[in-house]
């Protein structure tokens, strides 16, 4: 349930890893069962009786019983442990059978705290970057290239598969594929620094049409000014520290050490899932980051307020 | 009755010709700590350090869990601002840090430290000195670490300090400095112990007291040394080359110049999971010495108890990669290791069962220790199953590093090791004491941590499947993560009114406490056969061991030798195996020098965080601490001379 | 008291002895499985991080290998004194295993001297790369341990020629000390197997 959630998969790998979560429940609840009535049994039964500060003698024919069930229990646990065993590893064998499947790569690359996406193409022109928001269409194959610039990270989206590992100097991969549409979250799962807590991103799944379209859209630069207001903030923009280390395609600012804003305003969130995306969050953003994510390596610019309205305008058009 | 003629006094030994009072009155003057600071300072009883020992774990095991209750007031609701993400982050690594190497081994080690050499039926630890210096380096790098914390310089990329977050790039300043060298000195101090314990085992030994005859206990105390020995060693070399990387800019973890940052996990691992059952195994010996006392019988199947323990240590060593299958690691090895984690509730079954068994065939005597074994079985046995489920690779792949694993190390952890050790304390409070702790206050100690404890940590699997990830200092409202985590807060209060009631009842019971007398719960191992508190010299004449349960195998008084001098520090060394009287081996007197050792070694290794200088002016002082340690000392008694040849 | 039941008298017990019988003879056992158990992972170390090369050494000679095989049978002949040492302090000769101790005392200086030329040919500084880093580490981890042991040579070398010399349990001392050095020896073989031997042929 929810939009983060194992209990509620949306894809081939999650669904394939929740009936071997049922499975491992249902053992484990099983032997958890035959554990406390044995515990039960043991503490409430008639016992033999003794005298205050008296010691029972272990008597041969009991002791023959006991062993008994001492090998049985051994044997029914080994048996258990078996099943388990195979289980896992055919589930784990039908997720290698659904990589290495790819029509759509997306590259993904942790840093200290958001989400830099990649859709790579052979032309250079038509690859598109994005930050902090995975577009997937549903029932295609996805191979995401995981690669951290930093530390180590781990991409998380419960709903579709389990984490795997951003490692620094190491290349690693996930195969998804969404299986319903819809609006699903992410989190970095492997403790990075202090805001790895807001390290998360949107998982959006698309029907193949609409996820063709969002393509387009972003392979567009950013659309000019379309007033007098908004050339206005886009000079504010690209005369302040703002271009230091982010870029707008489009644009002379081409930085990329912090997140592309080209589609800015069409993300459903900003500084990694921090804050819902709308223009009042995003001033807020800009005229104090630190309040809202402590630590985190947007500066405070320092934008007076008479220009805030008119910066925040210009980004607000960045559909 | 005085001396033998033609003896001198100085060759007293005791046995027939000296009578009780008398010699009894002479080990004390023999083996007593000297009165006041003095004797404080340099005490070698293992019974003083042992005490000192578990009452300093206790204190770091309160400051663990205040650190846990801040943690849980910030995360009782989203969005919550009382801590922020720096002071969290240093509380979840402190929490961690404290929990593992302050409290959790260390206590254990204590609680061997004292009760070991009384078990086995002789006068003192080996190496007394050694067991000292381990106190005081131990004491010291925990002061250190707590200080620096309160300084704001506390440990805050996590227990397990994963590079490159640890390394000199992302965590400049000196906080993660602080962090690896608490490890040399935390390690330091266990691996002393370790070695202790195992030579006391194998040698000290009362006499017919084989192998087959040692109770699961010290087998248990026996095993975890080894699995110290192996793997602490990994440990320190892992932290050397942290704080290398960080000091003289070596680069191990490296990528760009050929390190690695999954070096840094094989080798924490490869400590950290035996870790885990270096925690857990001295719980299994202290609950069988409880479930044997109380159902009134011994434990049933004593030998594949045994094997278990061994069997438990040798796979402990080969499953610490499954804290590693998301790190994309090839397809074979996560299979093996799928396995391989599995495995190990073979052996936890096993004992689990004969626990069982011994209560069903015995009658159980529903006393407090019994309720927290009780307590053990029903939350270890889920934990250990949560445990199972995660050794299957796809389903730790979403479980990993989310409150699912918090919830299941905690069960496995404070199920499997805290209930235990609470029912050891009650179980051998009159012995170390003298005094009995209050049953009432018991129960109501034993129904509020087993109550707060399943409130606080049970919704944690859930909220683990709902996503939430470990180690984050808020979350977002609509994730709807904020009942249950409010729920866990409510539930770890209760533990700590708990905890609180624990501390009223020692309080109260050290005063006021019911006498206990030498075997309150008429249990029948060794140290039951000597006065609670127990004398200096623990035994006025070694018993003789003719059993495995020795005070309820014989109906008469205990055999016992004698010979042994009674104005030197002597003890009995016995053989490895059958252990036959072997040697009188003298045991050292109260010295300065283990403490003056461990201040040296505290000024080298808080010098080298500051500079590696410091390794090398820092080996001066401890040099002479050494040299007077080991230089020997005036015995009342001349060594008989070596032939010149 | 009237319940006391002696089964046995002890008094003839000796109250030393050499080798396992000894606590001192386990300890040192204890604490060469720790180190020597710390010498195989950071062998182990070695391994893994020439798994990470694709040359090795990386784009850097080997260590030279004259003072490194000079220090390997230096350290092996230095076993024949070593026994000697051994065999007089278990006769309890007192002038012997003075003489024994003076010379396994010379023995050490002069591996020391030979460790601190080996330093200086290594081809490689601890910061260069992850191989210089293990490379200097497994060295300076032995050389610690050389120290050790010449240091606790010196101190036992005193001892000899004080009061205490005459003490038969400084004798036990003696014999763990040269078991010490056997270890010392022992872990120095497979190290140097692995620093200069391992980087020229596999």
């Amino acid at each position: 349930s929810g939009p983060q959630s194992m209990l509620d998969p949306a894809g081939g790998q999650a669904a394939r890893i929740g009936v071997m979560g049922w499975i491992l429940l249902a053992g484990c609840a099983f032997v958890y069962a035959v554990v406390l009535l044995w515990l039960l049994w043991a503490l409430a039964r008639r016992h033999r009786w003794v005298e205050p500060g008296g010691v029972l003698p272990p008597q041969a024919g009991v002791e023959r019983r006991l062993t008994n069930g001492l090998v049985a229990w051994v044997v029914g646990t080994v048996l258990i442990l078996f099943a388990f065993v195979a289980a896992s590893y055919a589930v784990d064998k039908s997720l290698t059978h659904l990589a290495n499947r790819e029509e759509v790569v997306v590259e993904v690359e942790g840093k200290q705290w958001w989400w830099t996406v990649r859709y790579p193409d052979d032309d250079p022109s038509r690859s598109i970057t994005t930050a902090n928001e995975i577009h997937l269409p549903v029932g295609v194959p996805v191979r995401v290239k995981l690669k951290a610039a930093d530390v180590i990270h781990s991409l998380w989206i419960p709903n579709l598969h389990g984490k795997m590992d951003l490692i620094p100097g190491r290349d690693n991969e996930l195969f998804l594929t969404a299986d319903r549409e819809g609006i699903f979250r992410g989190q970095c799962a492997e403790f990075c620094g202090l805001q790895h807590a807001h390290m998360a991103l949107d998982v959006i799944v698309h029907s193949r049409a609409a996820f063709d379209a969002w393509k387009e859209a972003q392979l567009a630069p950013a659309p000019a000014p379309a007033d007098e207001a908004l050339a206005r903030g886009q000079a504010l923009f690209l005369t302040s520290a703002c271009t230091m280390c982010h870029g707008i395609r489009g644009t002379p600012a081409s930085a990329s050490v912090a997140p592309d804003l080209t589609h800015l305003a069409s993300r459903r969130s900003i500084a990694a899932g921090a804050l819902p995306y709308n223009r009042g969050n995003l001033a807020g953003w800009i005229a104090d980051p630190q309040r809202i994510k402590p630590g985190n390596h947007m500066p405070l610019v320092g934008v007076p307020p008479s220009d805030l309205q008119a910066l925040v305008a210009y980004l607000d058009s960045l559909k | 009755m005085g001396p033998r003629d033609g003896v001198s006094s100085s060759e007293l030994r005791d046995g027939p010709s000296l009578g009780e009072e008398d010699t009894m009155r002479r080990l004390e003057r023999t083996w007593g700590t000297p009165p006041g600071l003095w004797g404080w300072l340099t005490t070698v009883d293992h019974k003083r350090i042992g005490r000192r020992y578990i009452a300093t774990g206790f204190v770091f095991f309160l400051v663990g869990g205040v650190l846990a209750l801040l943690m849980r007031l910030q995360l009782a609701q989203p969005e919550n601002t009382l801590v922020g993400p720096d002071r969290y982050n240093q509380l979840f690594s402190m929490h961690g840090t404290t929990m593992m190497f302050l409290f959790a081994v260390p206590i254990m080690e204590a609680m061997a430290v004292y009760l070991v050499p009384l078990m086995v039926g002789t006068r003192n630890i080996a190496f007394p000195r050694l067991n000292a210096f381990s106190y005081w380096v131990y004491l010291f790098g925990g002061v250190m670490i707590v200080v620096a914390f309160l300084m704001n310089t506390g440990p805050e990329t996590g227990w397990f300090s994963y590079v490159p977050l640890a390394g000199p790039e992302y965590s400049p300043g000196k906080r993660t400095d602080f962090w690896a060298q608490m490890i040399t000195f935390t390690e330091v101090a266990a691996l002393a112990v370790a070695v202790e314990i195992i030579v006391t085992v194998f040698k000290m030994r009362a006499p017919g007291m084989g192998l087959n005859r040692v109770p699961l206990f010290v087998w248990s105390m026996l095993v975890t040394s080894f699995m110290v020995i192996f793997a602490m060693p990994a440990v320190m070399l892992a932290s050397s080359f942290l704080i290398m990387d960080r000091l003289v800019s070596t680069q191990f973890f490296n990528p760009a110049e050929g390190g690695d940052p999954l070096l840094w996990q094989h080798l924490f691992w490869f400590f950290g999971h035996p870790e885990v059952y270096i925690i857990f195994l001295p719980a299994l010996g202290m609950v069988s010495s409880i479930v044997a006392a109380m159902a009134r019988r011994p434990v049933f199947g004593h030998v594949p108890m045994v094997l278990a323990l061994v069997a438990t240590a040798f796979l402990g060593f080969g499953l610490w990669v499954h804290h590693m299958f998301a790190t994309g690691l090839p397809h074979l090895a996560s299979g093996y290791f799928t396995a391989a984690s599995m495995m190990i509730a073979i052996p936890s079954g096993i004992q689990i069962f004969c626990w069982i068994a011994t209560l069903w065939d015995g009658r159980p005597q529903w006393t407090v220790p019994l309720l927290f074994v009780v307590g053990f079985v029903v939350i270890f046995v889920l934990g250990g199953l949560t445990g199972v489920m995660q050794a299957s690779v796809p389903f730790d792949l979403q479980v990993h590093d989310s409150y699912f694993v918090v919830a299941h190390f905690h069960y496995v952890l404070i199920g499997g090791a805290v209930f235990p050790l609470f029912g050891a304390f009650y179980f051998w409070f009159p012995k170390i004491t003298g005094r009995m702790l209050g049953e009432r206050l018991g129960r109501w100690n034993f129904w509020l941590f087993f109550i707060g404890f399943n409130v606080a940590f049970f919704p944690m699997h859930l909220l683990g499947m709902m996503g939430m990830p470990r180690r984050v200092y808020t979350y977002p409202a609509e994730l709807g993560w904020a009942d249950l985590n409010l729920t866990a807060t409510l539930g770890a209060l209760l533990v700590a009114a708990s905890v609180a009631l624990f501390l009223v009842n020692v309080l109260v019971s050290l005063r006021a406490g019911r006498i206990a007398g030498p075997n309150p719960w008429n249990a029948g191992t060794l140290e039951w056969a000597t006065a609670s508190p127990p004398p200096s010299y623990n035994f006025a004449h070694i018993p003789v061991v003719e059993g495995l349960e020795p005070l309820w195998d014989k109906a008469g008084p205990l055999g016992m030798v004698h010979g042994l001098r009674v104005e030197e520090r002597e003890v009995l060394l016995t053989t490895v195996l059958d252990a036959h009287p072997d040697l009188r081996e003298p045991s050292p007197r109260s010295t300065i020098w283990p403490l003056l050792s461990a201040l040296a070694v505290t000024v080298l290794f808080i010098g080298s965080i500051f500079t590696p200088w410091a390794l090398v002016w820092g080996a001066v002082p401890l040099a002479v601490g050494l040299v007077g340690w080991f230089w020997p000392k005036r015995r009342h008694v001349p060594p008989e001379p070596v032939v010149e040849s | 008291m009237s319940e006391r039941h002696f089964v046995r008298d002890l008094s003839d017990l000796p109250t030393h002895g050499h080798g396992p019988s000894n606590l001192t003879w386990w300890g040192t056992m204890g604490f060469m499985l720790i180190e020597g158990f710390a010498f195989v992972l950071a062998g182990f170390t070695y391994l893994y991080i020439m798994m990470q090369f694709r040359h090795w050494p990386p784009g850097m000679p080997p260590p030279d290998l004259t003072w490194g095989t000079l220090m390997t049978a230096a350290l092996l002949l230095s076993l024949v004194p070593n026994v000697w040492a051994k065999r007089v302090a278990e006769a309890s000769d007192l002038r012997g295993t003075r003489r024994a101790v003076l010379v396994m005392l010379a023995v050490g200086l002069v591996t020391l001297g030979i460790r601190g030329f080996e330093f200086t040919v290594l081809n490689a500084l601890w910061d260069s790369n992850a191989y210089g880093s293990i490379l200097w580490t497994i060295l300076g981890l032995h050389t610690v341990h050389l120290l050790t042991d010449v240091g606790d040579t010196a101190v036992l070398a005193v001892l000899m020629f004080t009061r205490h010399g005459k003490d038969p349990r400084r004798m036990g001392d003696v014999t763990d000390n040269a078991l010490y050095w056997n270890f010392v020896v022992g872990a120095w073989v497979p190290i140097y197997a692995l620093l200069y031997l391992v980087p020229r042929f596999a």
